[in-house]
């Protein structure tokens, strides 16, 4: 098998390069589109990553929590900030940082009662109930996003500045991409501190290693599972955010979608695994931006969702523990 | 938390009873029939008198309550006549009847509903094609059954299955393929007309067995999979095969699936002039007019029966038993000698051959196979039969396909129509919301709501197998030795269980 490991990545590695010296601005256009994507897909994977880690939950629902976070800014943005195209930097700012807030606030909590509601009390339960109990939630989230918003899509005109922020050799970076950007990264470096550095964050990562012995060193189990729903809430709502202002259609089964993107880049990465989750995102980003994108031999928009799905059932079946996770006993 | 709410209400309501002299003890120790006749009687007086308090009073819902009743309150399979105990026979033999009369009783000829008065807030019987839809995903939720029910295996995309049936049903009995030619028994194909044209019932068959071996090419590699990656493997799988089926017009510039135009027509199945002089049986299901439903209803109905019949002989099998050893504790199981990855995937195999099958006796009733119709929302709908009727217990898994199917067809509408009428824009009651609510467009979200309460609430289903049961509610205190909530050792909640 690593034989036919090395021949797919060297075939992989070729075609990016023909593709790269038959245009390498448009290459590196396209790239740059991957980074974005892959930048919002960080933050949905991750609440998907911490939710395992500490509970070995795939938290079906996380996705159409990440839904109705777009669907929060969109409100927020065009109804409360009231936020038209070509707005002055400071209220663009303003509005930004409010909807953020607000849609942060809004789906950690959401998030927080859909685990009170629909997985506390399965936590002793066979393995699948709670699992079969979050593809319930979901069901009834996108049933709750259209009859709050209706079956079509919702459209956020596009808000952002289209400027370039630099521009060499007739490849330029705008600013819409780089605010995708300037709002993950700040979002992803203060997870990062609050997992490694706070005292919440301690609890968090004692009780997913051993929650038995986490309660015996006296922390509180059931709050910190429903302060990691909190976060992975939060997260959702800054990637829903970001989606209703890059991509600016938001429709009740957007969250399907991107949500079983999102979690194939962190089982990419190695589930559980918060880096992993990141750098797998980055790469499921990439992968689709180059096989949308570019032109020489690429299999097209139609293949995306087999190539990213049967990249998944590659990794499930060969490396279970993802690209940074550890050997577990889950896969072999 | 839930079981001490249920305890709770138990001792409150044996407190009310014991004012009127009937304590807990007395009850117990009257004979079993009598117990059974009362807690029926008693629930019908509750529905009845909830119905009428609706304000809709039809005799037909008397008639069905006193048919419940008389299948459900004696303990008919403690009847024996002469040495054998032909009683269980009996609710089985009467609902089979009910149902092979139902186009004589129910319907017209044309399937519209006609011959019965109206259920209340129901409204008007199921039509005959509901009902062919109904015996359609019986025969998958069956299917479905022997992985989730039986082994114990999570399968999320089951859909794929269904799908890769309907195309076999269309590539081997349509026009598909034009640049051949071959002929086999197919019924009604117009003279000199291309493709491959294959008797319908050996395409089922086919179809079956194919449908089988994809079962068994996606489970070699998944099943060492542990239960929750298991779920996500399948539903990726799920979602590569209608893609492929949408986006197969041309792989590598070859039409193989007609893209999202779908394959059509597709040949109806039919006995052949033979049968048809001899012994009266339609020589072609696509000519008969206004006893198309119907006669596709019967077939379906012999399909269901024999897919109940492997079952139960399966699930009492040497093989079934294996399947259940690996669903209560797989490594117990595995140290017993039951062979892990070849009994999982004989339990794939089995459940994407009765898929297999549905899916293309379905393409042959539509006369289409068409991506549209293959999609994540399917195979958890199929699930939720599953769980809803009871994970493993044959008889609720046939209810929760023919409750949830009808529910889909037809239910939610006349649900909504009734709703909407009392209680919509210038309702007969009262008006609580103001603009017609669209109850059908929320059929997936209500299905969501009965997945999380039946998981939550009775995790064995509607009509449970007691073995599953008591798995179900033995589970509950085997994870963690230290109750977390409470601050108490577990055991001392096994007393309660």
């Amino acid at each position: 098998m690593p034989a036919l490991a090395t021949i797919l990545v060297a075939l992989l590695v070729v075609w990016l390069v023909v593709n790269f010296a038959k245009g390498p601005a448009y290459f590196t256009t396209i790239a740059f589109i991957g980074l974005t994507n892959g930048a919002l897909y960080a933050l949905v994977a991750l609440g998907y990553t911490l939710v395992y880690g500490i509970l070995e939950l795939i938290n079906f629902a996380h996705g159409d929590v990440f839904m109705l976070g777009a669907m929060f800014s969109a409100t927020m943005l065009l109804s409360v900030f009231h936020l038209t195209p070509h707005a002055s930097t400071g209220k663009l700012i303003v509005a930004i940082v409010g909807s953020l807030v607000v849609a942060m606030a809004a789906c950690g909590i959401l998030n927080a009662v859909i685990e009170r509601v629909a997985y506390r009390p399965l936590r002793g339960a066979p393995r699948l109930a709670p699992l079969i109990t979050a593809i319930g939630v979901s069901f009834i989230l996108e049933d709750i996003a259209i009859a709050w918003k209706g079956p079509s899509y919702v459209s956020v005109p596009s808000l952002l500045p289209k400027g370039a922020v630099f521009s060499v050799g007739g490849v330029t970076y705008t600013w819409e991409k780089f605010i995708v950007v300037l709002i993950t990264v700040p979002v992803l470096l203060a997870l990062t501190w609050l997992v490694k550095r706070t005292r919440q964050g301690k609890a968090m990562r004692a009780t997913a290693q051993d929650r038995d012995a986490a309660a015996m060193m006296g922390i509180d189990v059931n709050r910190t599972i429903s302060f990691t729903f909190l976060i992975a809430g939060a997260l959702a709502g800054t990637g829903g955010l970001v989606y209703a202002l890059y991509f600016g259609q938001v429709r009740y089964d957007t969250g399907y979608q991107l949500g079983l993107i999102a979690f194939t880049a962190a089982v990419f990465g190695g589930i559980g695994n918060l880096p992993g989750a990141v750098l797998g995102a980055l790469c499921i980003g990439f992968i689709q931006a180059f096989n949308e994108g570019l032109v020489w031999h690429a299999p097209g928009s139609d293949w995306t969702e087999s190539i990213v799905f049967g990249l998944l059932i590659l990794i499930l079946v060969f490396r279970p523990e993802g690209l940074l996770g550890e050997r577990t006993p889950e896969g072999a | 938390m839930r079981r001490r709410l249920g305890a709770a209400i138990s001792a409150g309501w044996w407190r009310c009873l014991s004012v009127f002299g009937l304590s807990q003890k007395r009850w117990r120790s009257l004979p079993r029939t009598t117990r059974r006749a009362v807690k029926g009687l008693v629930w019908t007086g509750i529905g009845l008198l909830l119905v009428a308090f609706l304000g809709v009073w039809e005799w037909s819902a008397l008639v069905i309550a006193a048919i419940v009743l008389v299948l459900v309150v004696p303990s008919w399979n403690r009847l024996v006549v002469s040495g054998h105990r032909i009683g269980q026979w009996i609710p089985t033999i009467a609902i089979l009847v009910l149902a092979v009369t139902y186009p004589f009783y129910a319907s017209s000829t044309t399937g519209v509903s006609t011959g019965l008065p109206q259920l209340p807030v129901f409204g008007t019987f199921p039509l005959m094609s509901t009902m062919v839809n109904m015996g359609i995903f019986t025969m998958m939720a069956l299917g479905l059954n022997f992985v989730v029910g039986y082994a114990g295996l999570l399968d999320l995309g089951y859909v794929a299955f269904y799908a890769m049936g309907s195309y076999m049903a269309g590539w081997l009995a349509s026009s598909q393929f034009s640049q051949v030619n071959v002929r086999f028994g197919g019924i009604g194909v117009i003279q000199g007309l291309t493709g491959i044209h294959i008797s319908i019932w050996l395409v089922l068959l086919l179809a079956g067995m194919v449908t089988a071996l994809v079962g068994i090419v996606i489970g070699l590699p998944t099943l060492r999979l542990r239960g929750d990656y298991l779920a996500i493997v399948t539903l990726g799988f799920g979602e590569i095969l209608p893609q492929i089926a949408r986006n197969g017009d041309s792989l590598g510039g070859f039409n193989l699936t007609n893209g999202t135009g779908g394959i059509s027509p597709i040949d109806p199945p039919g006995f052949g002039s033979w049968l048809h002089r001899h012994f009266d049986l339609p020589a072609n299901f696509g000519a008969l007019g206004t006893t198309f439903d119907r006669t596709y209803f019967w077939t379906i109905l012999v399909l269901v029966l024999l897919t109940i019949f492997c079952s139960a002989r399966l699930r009492d099998s040497r093989l079934g038993r294996a399947w259940i050893a690996i669903r209560e504790d797989e490594i117990a199981a595995a140290a017993m000698g039951v062979p892990l990855m070849r009994t999982k995937t004989w339990a794939y195999a089995t459940g994407a051959f009765f898929g297999g099958v549905a899916g293309a006796f379905y393409a042959s009733y539509n006369g289409s196979s068409n991506p549209d119709e293959f999609y994540f929302q399917i195979s958890v709908f199929i699930l939720v039969m599953v769980i809803l009727g009871g994970m493993g217990s044959i008889p609720g898994v046939i209810f929760g396909a023919c409750f949830l199917t009808y529910l889909n067809s037809e239910g939610l509408n006349n649900i909504g129509a009734w709703l909407n009428g009392h209680f919509g824009p210038g309702g007969s009651d009262f008006e609580i919301w103001h603009k017609p609510l669209d109850v059908p467009q929320y059929n997936f979200g209500i299905y969501g709501v009965i997945l999380v309460v039946v998981m939550l609430f009775r995790p064995e289903g509607l009509i449970p197998s007691s073995r599953r049961a008591a798995e179900f509610h033995e589970g509950v205190r085997e994870e963690s030795l230290y109750d977390v909530e409470h601050g108490a050792p577990i055991s001392d909640a096994t007393e309660a269980v």
